[in-house]
């Protein structure tokens, strides 16, 4: 809500030119969600302090939102949040509007002073930025600022809560105030990490407009660009890419397409590394939301799920079936695979979340789909744990990186529907092995590949459980690596084809 | 009339005329009625579920005939679908569509039970086998009824018919093509053939619906239904015995009868005979039985093969029948008659007791249930299996009871299992007599089994009984934990169509597919074994809005609002401010197997299903406290149970809700601490040099002061635990226990419950309570003044219930459980820190708490039908469903601040 700038080049009170803010009168600017104030508490030759305070009217807040957008995480944070209090997207929203003649560089009466780096000192006192004080240097030292960022106490009633995600962050150093201007406003979001509304196409202009002097030289700059742009994945490799040609990069740089393959991920899938918390997505009103790690892309495979995919459709083959239930479907990669290969007649695609298939079915295009195809293709909403017979009349059923969701008191009922109900010729079944979680730097020690998954099994621990199915149903299995191998540990991911 | 195309040049010749009109009027039983006594004219019987097909020439009369005798929508006519496909019911071009319209309706018909008429000339031979096709797809008879006329009068009736234009040729071919049909009617597979003769039969008959034979609904019992008696007659005997059957003797001391002082009726699963020591004892005892009406009796697999070894034909002699042939060579050869007919008059299966209760030797489908076909005698009687056999060459049986929706209870056998058990309202009561188990018997209505053990081993078993049971059929080694889960499908919980609608013992709830979805993923991803949710809480609206401009929620509208249902005595409960939790607590292990889940001792979940305490080590803790408190309180005993569900709020709400608290409230708190005090001193400077920012200035220490109040809100919600180390358990519902629930009660007697366990339980908290008289306004300001003590030392606020209990009636029906009052400044967290400034409380007071209420209300019906459900012990499913649909509703999307 806060922000003050201050210089001491004198005659230091120049900088009312600078922003085009008169240091002695109080200015109100009204925006759709409060009141903008910019007064100076300061301003003599030696020292001048602008001040920009956000008054933030929370019914307008609401009134200016779209349904839908925003965290939906917790419903109540529409209505208790800390858009008033600290600086946000929201207030980096104001800075843009309040000071845009200022952002642009542009000073009639000091064209001179607009262009030439001044000594400034930013003030801030609540920042979120759950990275803590070294996130904020990562973003701001390369800009050539020292970065003075305390953490808040999260509250002096409960003192063993430590410290709050909020900085209070102070920069200083000898900067343009355009580009000090823009650096707050490309980067307070991305910090903040929540967009207050809906994000647009024209959101990247936006970026790229604040950022075209300094965003395609940062070394943080794909972090920004994906942060900036709320997760948005097919927006993410549009910027990403326009990025890396502003900076003489081709799209295809790799170690771009690693992040854009990051940011398209579902949740649901498990690599690659999270790059900050994914439990936002799942829904859960009360789910424990996982610390984000804030840590960069560390080593992976990025094909890993097309060599599942293939290893899967592989198998099918092999299997001679013709038809092949797809159970947990999620985004529908494989079902894209199934229907460019005619060898199979009839696909059906299942997932438990409705909003996860019509994303699959956008994504497969599937009202464009040749009639022949949508003819081979069904999608349903449908679970593992409640008997379906939509589930039946299928040579095999492949359960792709899906019992790793499931809680494991409630294995033995997908078994039974899966194995028991549904009975198909064949069940190719895939699930990560924890053994070669060693061999992924960026994943903690302990813990799991997704938030969602709620085990990850050894490759004793898959077989022991594949034997006991295998026995209570009547069927034989067998045993695939799938993806990279390591002779200690194994594969990345382990298969498991049932047949009977 | 026309039904096919007058010019088909497929018109066969002339056949020879076959066998006359009264070889066919013989076939059917029904004839024997005779004549009617009003009309002097014949009585054709027809069974009240089936289809009827009417064959006659056009001109014969048939419209005329079905409008007599059948209710219009019974009847299905092709000159109507005709019309309906073309808007012309001539249009000889529409044909095609118009039977493929008719054989629809009459599909549709048949499925759901009713009985249908086809009004069609069906003179050719094609046109019935569509219809008699039909007709065995669903199980029904198929009853021809043929109106003969001669061609004269056809031709005449269709000349005064000015649409009936079609050529001379027609009706003497048609005529052509009845007369070469109507002998092989029989053969055609119609079950029953009237023909009538000339215009004079037609006119004169009348029709007399029949029931189907096995339709015995009006028996209404109390019956006790015999699991395979498989030729032990000694425990037969004792059996009946000890259900209070006197048995009859006759002069060489057989058991010949057995009868039951009040009336009761034995109903006998079949399987009679074989591999016993005493089939023809079996036999004598149950045929009297039978013979005077003290008993039913099923068909069995082994009668059916024993009637055909007995009429001489091929069959094995295995699996016993061996045995029981040479026991039956012992007896008279009028015995054997007797035994013979007896067998061979078995029925498939019996519909009892209005349709509750359908008693087949192997099960029955619910589709099956009063059909009758030569599928159905195969199912009811042998059961349906895969074709694929197990490790002892048994048939691998389909798990149809699994998959059993139906509402009639299905009573069999055939199967032996150590145990019965009712899946799905279906039980299986072969437990194996003869292989050394016990014969058992359900005493039904009162669904109570009596077994009498073997008086040793008579058979040795192929698979050895009892290790290996699976007892719905299942394929074996299926069964164990998963099963119960898997008992539910998706079918019991999303319906087909937009909305899907539950009955609860207070109305019909509607809950809409796409809730229904919502609820699937979250009853998939995050809800504990659905077997533990025997009840999922409703919502609570709060109080209506108070009048007093100055705050939004205080009791007086909350009394009022019950008192305007005409509801005077209310209770007034200190809302706790934790976590809602539903504790399930298990004596032991071994409850919890036979109720729950195995391998487990309780659960104890949030209200949208989930595991309370995600580290399962915290969760043994609380249910250890819990149980201990509950054997000291001697609940157990008084309740008869080994097992308690309790309805609660675990405190501190800091357990669960640490990173809900941390996230949303306290960094609200922290970044407002970090900003207003800075932004404070900014305004100080600009005010020092003289710029005119007093208002932002104030306003800015009126946000300062505000914030500090929200942040004590949730501070007082916070206390640390380890693991169970801290938590506080106030229960203030006691849901259920075995085979009882107790929304019945009134709250006083929940709240007494609950304060004779806290006295034994260190972690229960009581609830602080007070009854109120609405009517008495002392009384309602003594309570209000409660309430503002109670938030005044940081209390959330108080509850308003009916003090009847959970199933309280108001003048509008169900009355809402509970009305909740909170505190003015606990509402800080829900409406922010500053809600109390004046302008924004003006625009907070206008709030919609209608679909809130309506949700409230509805949740609550569906939650106390799952407990009713619960308690009468009915399949998963039927509790599932209205659990199910709380979570659905709770995903509709509803004012979060109420």
């Amino acid at each position: 809500m806060l922000l003050t700038i201050t210089t001491t080049r004198e005659p230091a009170t120049d900088l009312g030119f600078l922003l085009h803010k008169h240091p002695d009168r109080v200015q109100r600017f009204t925006q759709s969600y409060g009141t903008a104030h910019v007064f100076y508490p300061e301003a003599v030759p030696e020292r001048c302090t602008a001040a920009l305070l956000l008054e933030v009217d929370p019914q307008e807040l609401l009134r200016t939102r779209k349904p839908g957008s925003g965290a939906a995480d917790f419903s109540l944070a529409q209505y208790v949040n800390d858009r008033p209090y600290a600086a946000s997207s929201l207030f980096a929203v104001a800075l843009g509007d309040v000071f845009r003649t200022a952002l642009r560089g542009r000073s009639q009466a000091r064209p001179d002073l607009a262009a030439q780096p001044l000594p400034l000192r930013l003030s801030l006192p609540a920042v979120p930025c759950r990275g803590g004080p070294d996130q904020a240097r990562r973003l701001f030292e390369p800009l050539g600022w020292a970065v003075d960022a305390k953490p808040v106490a999260l509250d002096p009633g409960l003192p063993d809560w430590g410290d709050s995600r909020y900085i209070g962050l102070t920069l200083t150093g000898e900067v343009r105030v355009a580009d000090a201007l823009s650096h707050l406003y490309v980067l307070l979001p991305v910090l903040d990490g929540t967009k207050h509304y809906w994000v647009g196409p024209d959101e990247i202009d936006k970026l790229l407009r604040a950022g075209e002097s300094w965003l395609p030289g940062h070394p943080e700059r794909t972090w920004i660009t994906r942060r900036y742009l709320a997760r948005r994945g097919r927006l993410v490799r549009t910027a990403i890419s326009r990025l890396s040609e502003l900076d003489d990069l081709s799209a295809a740089d790799p170690a771009d397409s690693a992040d854009t393959a990051a940011v398209a991920t579902e949740p649901g899938e498990e690599e690659p590394p999270p790059v900050e918390s994914a439990a936002a997505g799942q829904g859960g009103a009360d789910a424990g939301a996982g610390a984000g790690t804030g840590g960069e892309a560390g080593e992976y495979e990025p094909s890993l799920a097309a060599r599942r995919a293939g290893a899967v459709l592989s198998v099918l083959k092999a299997e001679g079936a013709r038809s092949v239930l797809d159970l947990g479907c999620g985004s529908g990669k494989l079902l894209e695979r199934l229907l460019a290969d005619p060898a199979f007649e009839r696909i059906a695609g299942a997932d438990v979340s409705a909003a996860t298939l019509e994303h699959a079915l956008r994504r497969l295009r599937h009202d464009r789909l040749p009639e022949r195809d949508q003819r081979r293709l069904e999608v349903f909403t449908a679970s593992a744990l409640y008997g379906d017979p939509r589930f039946r009349g299928y040579d095999a059923a492949v359960l792709m990186e899906v019992i790793e969701h499931i809680d494991p008191p409630r294995l033995p009922a997908a078994a039974q529907v899966v194995f028991g109900d549904t009975a198909p010729r064949t069940v190719v079944v895939t699930t990560p092995n924890a053994e070669y979680n060693a061999r992924y730097e960026w994943l903690p020690e302990d813990s799991f590949r997704h938030t969602d998954h709620r085990f990850e099994w050894t490759r004793a621990e898959f077989r022991a459980w594949a034997e006991g199915v295998a026995a209570a149903y009547g069927y034989r299995v067998r045993y695939l690596p799938v993806g990279p191998e390591d002779p200690h540990c194994g594969a990345s991911t382990q298969m498991g084809v049932f047949t009977r | 009339m026309s039904a096919f195309d007058p010019t088909d040049p497929a018109a066969p010749p002339a056949a020879d005329p076959g066998p006359g009109p009264a070889d066919a009027r013989a076939a059917g039983p029904g004839d024997s009625g005779g004549t009617g006594a009003d009309s002097g004219g014949r009585v054709l019987s027809v069974p009240e579920m089936g289809l009827v097909v009417l064959i006659g020439v056009s001109g014969s009369g048939k419209s005329t005939f079905a409008a007599r005798h059948f209710r219009p929508t019974q009847v299905v006519s092709s000159d109507f679908c005709r019309g309906l496909v073309s808007d012309d019911e001539n249009d000889q071009s529409a044909t095609g569509d118009a039977f493929e319209l008719l054989h629809h309706i009459v599909g549709t018909r048949l499925r759901r039970g009713l009985l249908t008429v086809v009004d069609a000339t069906n003179v050719q031979q094609r046109a019935r086998a569509e219809l008699v096709r039909i007709a065995k797809k669903h199980d029904v008879i198929a009853t021809a009824i043929v109106l003969d006329v001669s061609e004269s009068v056809a031709r005449e009736r269709n000349a005064s018919r000015p649409d009936r234009d079609f050529g001379r040729h027609v009706i003497p071919r048609q005529h052509r093509e009845l007369r070469r049909g109507v002998g092989k009617l029989n053969k055609e597979g119609f079950r029953r053939v009237h023909v009538l003769d000339g215009p004079a039969e037609i006119d004169s008959a009348t029709v007399a619906l029949e029931r189907g034979w096995s339709d015995k609904r009006h028996l209404t019992g109390p019956f006790d239904i015999v699991g395979d008696v498989h030729g032990c007659r000694a425990e037969l005997e004792e059996l009946l015995s000890s259900l209070g059957y006197a048995i009859a003797r006759d002069d060489q001391g057989r058991a010949v009868g057995a009868h039951h002082p009040e009336g009761r009726t034995a109903v006998f699963v079949g399987d009679l005979v074989d591999r016993g020591p005493d089939t023809p004892g079996v036999l004598r005892l149950v045929m009297g039985m039978v013979g005077a009406d003290d008993a039913l009796c099923v068909a069995g697999n082994h009668e059916d093969k024993l009637v055909r070894a007995l009429k001489g034909r091929k069959a094995q002699a295995r699996h016993g029948l061996a045995e029981t042939l040479e026991q039956l060579g012992a007896e008279s050869e009028e015995f054997r008659a007797r035994v013979r007919a007896f067998c061979d008059g078995l029925l498939s299966h019996y519909v009892l007791d209005e349709g509750r209760l359908v008693v087949a030797h192997a099960g029955l489908k619910e589709e099956y249930h009063g059909r009758a076909s030569g599928r159905v005698r195969s199912f009811a009687l042998y059961g349906e299996t895969t074709g694929e056999t197990d490790e002892f060459g048994l048939p691998v049986r389909l798990p149809w009871a699994r998959e059993y929706r139906g509402s009639a209870a299905v009573v069999y056998g055939h199967v032996p299992t150590p145990e019965p058990e009712w899946i799905n309202n279906t039980i299986c009561l072969d437990t194996g007599c003869v292989f050394g188990g016990r014969l058992t018997a359900l005493r039904y209505p009162e669904r109570e089994l009596t077994a009498v053990a073997a008086r040793r081993v008579h058979y040795e078993p192929v698979r050895p009984f009892p290790a290996s049971g699976g007892g719905d059929g299942e394929r074996s080694g299926a069964s164990g934990d998963g099963r119960g889960a898997a008992l539910i499908g998706i079918g019991d919980v999303l319906p087909d169509g937009p909305v899907g609608r539950i009955q609860t013992g207070f109305g019909t709830v509607s809950v809409p597919r796409e809730n229904a979805l919502a609820a699937l993923e979250v009853m998939s991803r995050f809800a504990v074994d659905p077997r533990w949710l025997l009840y999922l809480p409703p919502t609570m609206p709060p109080a209506p809005t108070a009048a007093d401009p100055g705050v939004l929620e205080r009791p007086d509208e909350a009394f009022g609002s019950y008192l305007d249902q005409g509801i005077g005595r209310v209770i007034c409960q200190e809302k706790h401010m934790g976590s809602r939790a539903v504790a399930v607590v298990c004596r032991d292990s071994a409850a919890a197997e036979r109720r729950f889940v195995p391998g487990a001792e309780g659960a104890v979940f949030t209200r949208t299903g989930r595991a309370f305490f995600p580290d399962p080590q915290v969760e043994a803790a609380v249910l250890a406290e819990l149980r201990a408190g509950i054997t000291a309180a001697g609940l157990w005993e008084r309740f008869g149970t080994d097992w308690i569900a309790f309805d609660g709020e675990m405190l501190p709400w800091s357990a669960k809700a640490e990173g809900l608290i941390r996230e949303q409230y306290a960094s609200v708190g922290a970044a407002a601490r970090a900003a207003l005090p800075a932004a404070r001193q900014v305004l100080e400077a600009a005010a020092e040099r003289g710029l005119d920012v007093a208002d932002l200035a104030e306003r800015t220490e009126r946000r300062d002061r505000d914030i500090e109040a929200f942040s004590a809100v949730y501070r007082g919600y916070a206390w640390p635990t380890d693991g169970a180390a801290g938590l506080r358990y106030a229960p203030f519902q006691v849901l259920a226990a075995e085979g009882r629930e107790f929304s019945a009660e009134d709250h006083l007697w929940h709240m007494g419950v609950a304060e004779s366990l806290a006295e034994h339980c260190p972690m229960v908290l009581v609830t602080r309570h007070r009854t109120v008289d609405t009517t008495d306004p002392e009384a309602t300001a003594a309570a209000a003044a409660w309430w503002r003590d109670l938030v005044a030392e940081g209390g959330e606020g108080m509850v308003v219930k009916p003090v009847g209990g959970p199933r309280a009636t108001g003048a509008r029906g169900l009355a809402q459980p509970g009305l909740k009052v909170r505190g003015p400044e606990y509402l800080r967290i829900i409406y922010g820190p500053d809600y109390l400034a004046p302008d924004r409380l003006a625009t907070l007071r206008d709030r919609r708490l209608g679909r809130k209420r309506r949700m409230a209300l509805n949740e609550h019906r569906l939650g106390l039908e799952a407990l009713a459900r619960h308690a009468s012990g009915e399949p998963l499913w039927r509790v599932h469903q209205p659990v199910f649909g709380v979570l659905a509703l709770e995903s509709e999307a509803v004012d979060p601040r109420l």
